[in-house]
């Protein structure tokens, strides 16, 4: 009796055990690479000042999520793109911030002075926000709309000054 | 069993004292993840694999130790960016939950090759029980004709 007992929890043992493992690979795979529908929120140290900078305090503005690290090739170029398109465009409501992701911040530091980077510049040195902005690799750029919408393309690579300001102008007007 | 059980926990304890030893570029590089490809630092040369071996041997010269090099880059790329898990608070159980683990299956094994010997045990004792009456009468009668 006690071992038909013990064989019965064994078994169920086993079973739920197995179940368990289903699951979990279940909300794994739905889950997915965590990229989100709508941009999730972010709340990160800034490198160009002192204190923190979230993507929610931007609500209503249009903003550009471009994300970089000191060591891409690409992000060199493109940068000064960026500082231009923030200049042109701020004074319409747009917001161009910068995420260094996996990289040094004094590092990140020495990129934007000598690029002359003057727009808000984030550190995410372990790359939490990668995964939820679908971020495979450097560089990357996104749009929000002033309701904090995707808007536009996800531009994965270097952008190019008339890209960049297509989908500027694309996000204003949404 | 015991023997694994005494190594590995040997091997655990031994682990802290060597980290207050002079840090090591290899061993470093093999202790630390690079945050782009998720290998050791060893087995990688993306820019910031490099970048990062770059800063190891500058804080080793610097004189920092092991411990406060690793401390540098959580601070910068977070804790994944160690290969094992530090030992404390939650990620105790990544190191203690294998032993259990293994010290848990030899206890399973133990107990069943206790209940596997003593039912063989109970089975062979019924054979030096009592005999049955007409069974003793006739060896009783049998041994009595044998002597006689």
């Amino acid at each position: 009796m006690t071992a038909a007992r013990a064989k019965l929890g064994g078994q169920v043992l086993a079973v739920a055990l197995v179940a368990a493992l289903l699951a979990l690979l279940i909300w794994k795979v739905a889950r997915g690479s965590g990229q989100t529908a709508t941009p999730a929120n972010f709340t990160l140290s800034r490198l160009d000042r002192p204190g923190k900078l979230s993507l929610a305090s931007l609500r209503g503005k249009v903003v550009v999520v471009n994300f970089w690290a000191s060591w891409c090739i690409p992000c060199k170029k493109e940068s000064p793109r960026f500082e231009a398109a923030w200049k042109r465009y701020r004074s319409q409501g747009l917001v161009v911030v910068g995420i260094d992701a996996n990289d040094f911040s004094s590092d990140a530091r020495k990129f934007a002075a000598h690029y002359h980077l003057t727009y808000p510049l984030l550190h995410d040195g372990s790359g939490k926000t990668l995964g939820p902005y679908g971020v495979t690799g450097f560089p990357e750029t996104r749009f929000i709309d002033r309701r904090g919408r995707f808007v536009g393309e996800h531009v994965i690579g270097q952008i190019s000054s008339s890209r960049l300001e297509k989908n500027i102008e694309k996000a204003l007007r949404s | 069993m015991r023997l694994l059980v005494l190594l590995a926990v040997a091997a655990l304890l031994a682990a802290p004292a060597a980290a207050g030893d002079r840090p090591s570029l290899a061993k470093l590089e093999a202790e630390i993840i690079c945050p782009v490809c998720h290998t050791t630092l060893d087995q990688s040369d993306s820019p910031i694999a490099l970048r990062m071996k770059g800063f190891i041997k500058q804080r080793i010269a610097a004189g920092d130790s092991e411990s406060q090099i690793k401390s540098k880059l959580v601070a910068q790329f977070g804790e994944a960016v160690l290969a094992s898990p530090p030992r404390k608070g939650f990620n105790l159980l990544a190191w203690w939950l294998p032993i259990a683990g293994i010290a848990a299956g030899a206890a399973a094994l133990g107990f069943g090759a206790w209940r596997w010997s003593r039912g063989r045990e109970s089975s062979g004792a019924g054979g030096e029980g009592p005999l049955e009456p007409e069974l003793e009468r006739r060896l009783d009668e049998e041994l009595a004709r044998f002597e006689s």
